[in-house]
């Protein structure tokens, strides 16, 4: 399987998701966001960063970016993209997914090793969690505070659409404690913390057995590949 | 050069972390300054100021509109408080 990772001006975790796929067991594919061109990849990770140094508003500027018609296109097409930090900013900008983020409550930069429940198991990057399965990953955003009109929320609530809910404490002031969020179809997924930095023993959270063992994150890409080959 | 302004805020029920923080910093300066001492919150927002070639028409006006509903907010998060036209950009000197 090939996964395409977008590189825009200020992304900062694009080689660690290319990493991450890797270390997953399918092949990492750079895409740059000044292309109309996603190479024939099956899946795509817009990563963390701070495009255009957050300027309109975070994400807003790279979700008009060349290669966004390209991602827009697929991911209605049902190609599995996953949105990490700004990813997901920029997901909610290209109307890919509902809601919207704004600055953390507290008016402070975030960046901790985040709790979260998974609390849907269908989507194309969650599937190969145990339902409310509760994952550790860092966390590292100053905009990070989910939004949506009361409307929405019931829809994402009724429709089972929050992918991950903050537990531990909300870390900044997320309407229902919203740690990420999915599309109907359940191939779109964006999520605030980084599950691309928790993929390698030695490198992650800590853990009840050892120091920076936590390699929660890897369900995310290992998910996706299970569910290409199923589709096969 | 004729230019076109747009105003942005962060929609009022939303809780604006900025604001806040400069709310916070003039609430101390009133401890020292009588005349701040009754400012009871700020909220931030955006200024565009969009120069254009020839004349702010209807059509002009209509494309920018559609643009600040677009582009320079968010309707999820912010609302589009103000369009008008003025001769200049700001501070520019005539």
């Amino acid at each position: 399987m090939r996964i395409g990772v977008v590189t825009f001006p200020g992304s900062l975790d694009d080689r660690d998701a290319a990493r991450a796929i890797r270390l997953a067991g399918a092949d990492a594919v750079a895409l740059w966001h000044g292309d109309h061109d996603l190479h024939g990849v099956d899946a795509l990770v817009l990563p963390g960063g701070f495009s255009y140094g957050d300027y309109l508003r975070a994400g807003a500027i790279a979700s008009l970016s060349p290669i966004m018609t390209e991602v827009i296109d697929a991911a209605n097409q049902g190609m599995p993209v996953l949105g990490i930090c700004n990813g997901f900013q920029m997901l909610t900008e290209a109307h890919l997914l509902d809601g919207g983020l704004i600055r953390n409550d507290q008016g402070r930069f975030i960046c901790r090793d985040q709790g979260l429940r998974i609390e849907n198991t269908t989507s194309d990057w969650t599937s190969g969690f145990a339902a409310d399965a509760e994952i550790v990953i860092p966390l590292k955003n100053g905009e990070g505070s989910f939004m949506a009109s009361a409307e929405t929320l019931k829809v994402l609530e009724g429709e089972g659409r929050i992918v991950a809910r903050y537990i531990g404490g909300n870390p900044n002031g997320s309407l229902n404690d919203i740690a990420g969020v999915t599309n109907a179809r359940g191939n779109v997924v964006g999520l605030m913390p980084h599950p691309e930095h928790a993929v390698e023993a030695g490198f992650g959270p800590d853990t009840d057995d050892a120091m920076a063992s936590g390699i929660d994150g890897l369900v995310f890409f290992t998910s996706v590949i299970a569910q290409a080959l199923i589709a096969r | 050069m004729p230019t076109i302004v747009v105003e942005v805020m962060p929609k009022a029920e939303l809780l604006d972390p900025q604001g806040k923080a400069v709310a916070g910093a003039l609430g101390r300066l009133g401890q020292t300054q009588s005349a701040l001492a009754n400012v009871t919150g700020v909220r931030v927002g955006k200024r565009f100021e969009i120069s254009i070639d020839g004349e702010a028409d209807a059509a002009t006006l209509a494309a920018v509109r559609e643009l600040a509903d677009t582009v320079l907010s968010n309707s999820v998060i912010e609302d589009v408080v103000g369009i008008h036209v003025q001769d200049a950009p700001s501070g520019a000197v005539a």
